[in-house]
């Protein structure tokens, strides 16, 4: 090696070591530096430290049930229960026979009834038919309130190409009466099944677009939230992938994914809930793959000129738009 | 723009906790091995303004906050891999949530990331790692984060993309035409020269507090919120509706203002289920911006 001459350091380089030594011994205190204990102590008066009874009363205060005046439908003893129906009146027909096959004594549907999918209208008659109890999800919000996009919320310029152009199509091919009734449509239900009480929503209790992923949704969070809204089971949909937990309570959370897509697994079938008394008083939840005609409706969307990757997704099972809202752990597991 | 001297006269908002969603964690203090010069709480090797945050301390603000139901927890600092203590803090965070990391990126070596890939697989919930980076060139970053620092930035990425955990990259306003169309596209194009196929961008505006203030200028006096400077929904949109910052020195309203002692306001998470007033000019940047410092 070299020997190396011993150099001056620069002025930019002596400045940069002078700012990396600073602060020793002193504190940043918004735009000024000041000795260290006098933020210390400073920070030392600031803010409170309640007694133990008023910080127990703060969190009483703030976990409290929340009122809710929905009434309560049913008892049954087996409800199906399916979201995100995305135009495919294909996956929705094969529902119906498949709960019915099952004894299932009503049909829910969490909303999303359009997007996607070819002919929205076509899944009209086919939840009048099968006595579907629907809720309205964001789209059925934003289609009846006349909104201009779907209220995903994506911030991926890619993604809200295909969200707006699955909007659009979904807007312009619904009548104005089906839109209307998707305005009459409750935001959540209650439903007593056997002795328990599930409620029903869309994103989640607190927001029709927010997203609750497995992956993002931890115990301690869904028992705080489950209990806020008074429930022994949440159900919900908006994300499109399913999964159930069993919290430590004993309450239930399930998010019935999606029959109109699949779930991102390199399955073509969808998924959909059965959710039935159990014998110990107790829920049994069961998500279940659901097969349905997916050349049939992939034929319908080239026909409709709706987006080749729409149609990849119907027969790879893959997603190929819309990821960004996936968190990283369902993102790993994608193909795309 | 609603803030003017003219409306000086009236009061100061307070903001709602809507619901503690978000619990972040100063875990890495204000000490930092780099000292970027648009830091706007001034990080440093020196600046021990906040210190390392102990793994009993986090484990005590965790518990509380299982308690009540916070859906996320996010890392930063300083450096929070400076932290002797950071992979077992992680650790226990990932036990109960998901967890998010800020980390400039220097210290993800192979070894790191694997243990950070290794820590991923082991929790049922998310890891992100979100490493800072101030240009697509070391002639736009590194007069920002320090010489030399560009390559060694990209190095940190390819690692957590080798052990396959690809970051979200972070970029702030300083770099001007970070916000822009082109500007991201020249990002995804630097990350996706590395390998990383679905690049995650994120852009923040700067806060003009700190170094920054010495940079680019300190806030104007118009630039506070008054009443009546909230839009019809209110101010859900502000991050300090559902997020605490959790400190070696208490909890903080959210993770801008821990340079600020009045934005302190409590000892324990219960301390702090109150509104909080708007009164600093950072909360102007975060409305006038709709900044959020989560992913």
């Amino acid at each position: 090696m070299a020997n190396r001459v011993p150099r001056d350091p620069t002025e930019q380089e002596r400045q940069a070591q002078a700012k990396l030594m600073a602060h020793r011994g002193m504190a940043t205190w918004g735009e000024s530096v000041v000795p260290l204990g006098r933020f210390r102590d400073a920070v030392a008066r600031a803010g409170r430290a309640l007694p133990e009874a008023e910080r127990a009363a703060a969190i009483a205060a703030y976990t409290a049930p929340l009122d809710d005046p929905t009434p309560v439908e049913g008892p049954f003893s087996r409800i199906a229960v399916c979201g995100g129906i995305y135009s495919n009146h294909h996956a929705l027909a094969a529902l119906l026979e498949d709960a019915a096959r099952r004894g299932a004594e009503a049909v829910y549907c969490l909303g999303d009834l359009g997007g996607f999918g070819p002919a929205p209208e076509k899944v009209w008659p086919l939840l009048e038919a099968g006595g579907v109890r629907s809720l309205q999800g964001n789209y059925e919000e934003s289609l009846a309130s006349g909104r201009e996009d779907c209220n995903c919320g994506y911030t991926d310029p890619r993604d809200n190409h295909f969200a707006e152009l699955s909007y659009r199509y979904t807007e312009r091919s619904c009548s104005p009466t089906f839109k209307a009734w998707m305005g009459t449509l409750p935001k959540r239900r209650r439903v007593r099944v056997g002795t328990r009480e599930l409620l029903l929503v869309h994103g989640s209790p607190r927001r029709v677009n927010e997203f609750l992923f497995a992956s993002t949704s931890p115990l301690p969070f869904l028992e705080a939230l489950a209990a806020r809204h008074r429930c022994d089971a949440l159900l919900c949909t908006h994300t499109g992938l399913h999964w159930h937990r069993r919290l430590p309570s004993g309450r239930e959370v399930v998010n019935v994914g999606a029959i109109g897509r699949p779930a991102n697994d390199g399955r073509t079938e969808v998924w959909y809930a059965l959710v039935s008394a159990s014998a110990g008083a107790g829920l049994d939840v069961q998500l279940l793959p659901l097969r349905y005609d997916h050349q049939a409706l992939a034929a319908e969307m080239r026909a409709e000129r709706l987006p080749e990757e729409f149609v990849e997704t119907v027969l790879s099972g893959w997603w190929t738009t819309c990821l960004e809202i996936l968190p990283a752990r369902e993102r790993a597991a994608s193909k795309f | 723009m609603t803030a003017s001297p003219e409306n000086a006269d009236r009061a100061v908002p307070r903001v709602e906790l809507r619901a503690l969603d978000t619990l972040w964690f100063q875990v890495g203090g204000t000490v930092c091995n780099l000292a970027c010069t648009h830091c706007f709480i001034s990080c440093s090797p020196t600046n021990h303004t906040h210190d390392f945050m102990t793994l009993a301390q986090v484990e005590r603000y965790l518990a509380e906050a299982a308690a009540l139901g916070v859906r996320e927890y996010y890392f930063t600092g300083g450096e929070p891999f400076l932290n002797p203590e950071m992979e077992a803090i992680l650790e226990a965070a990932l036990r109960v949530g998901p967890a998010s990391v800020l980390t400039n990126g220097l210290p993800l070596d192979p070894r790191r990331c694997a243990r950070l890939a290794a820590l991923a697989a082991a929790s049922p919930y998310s890891l992100d790692l979100r490493v800072s980076l101030d240009g697509w060139d070391a002639g736009t970053n590194d007069p920002i984060r320090g010489t030399g620092t560009f390559e060694r930035i990209l190095e940190g990425v390819r690692n957590l993309h080798a052990a396959g955990l690809d970051p979200v990259v972070t970029v702030t306003e300083v770099c001007r035409e970070a916000g822009s169309e082109e500007g991201k596209a020249r990002f995804f194009a630097l990350l996706r020269d590395l390998g990383i196929e679905k690049p995650r961008l994120k852009v923040l505006p700067v806060f003009q507090i700190g170094a920054e203030a010495e940079r680019g200028g300190a806030y104007e006096s118009w630039q506070r919120l008054r009443e009546g400077d909230a839009p019809e929904t209110g101010w859900d949109h502000l991050q300090c509706s559902g997020c605490r910052m959790a400190t070696g020195q208490g909890v903080w309203v959210c993770p801008i203002l821990v340079n600020e002692p009045a934005g302190k306001m409590g000892e324990t998470l219960a301390d702090t289920l109150a509104p909080f007033p708007l009164a600093h000019p950072a909360c102007w940047t975060c409305h006038v911006y709709g900044v959020s410092c989560r992913t």
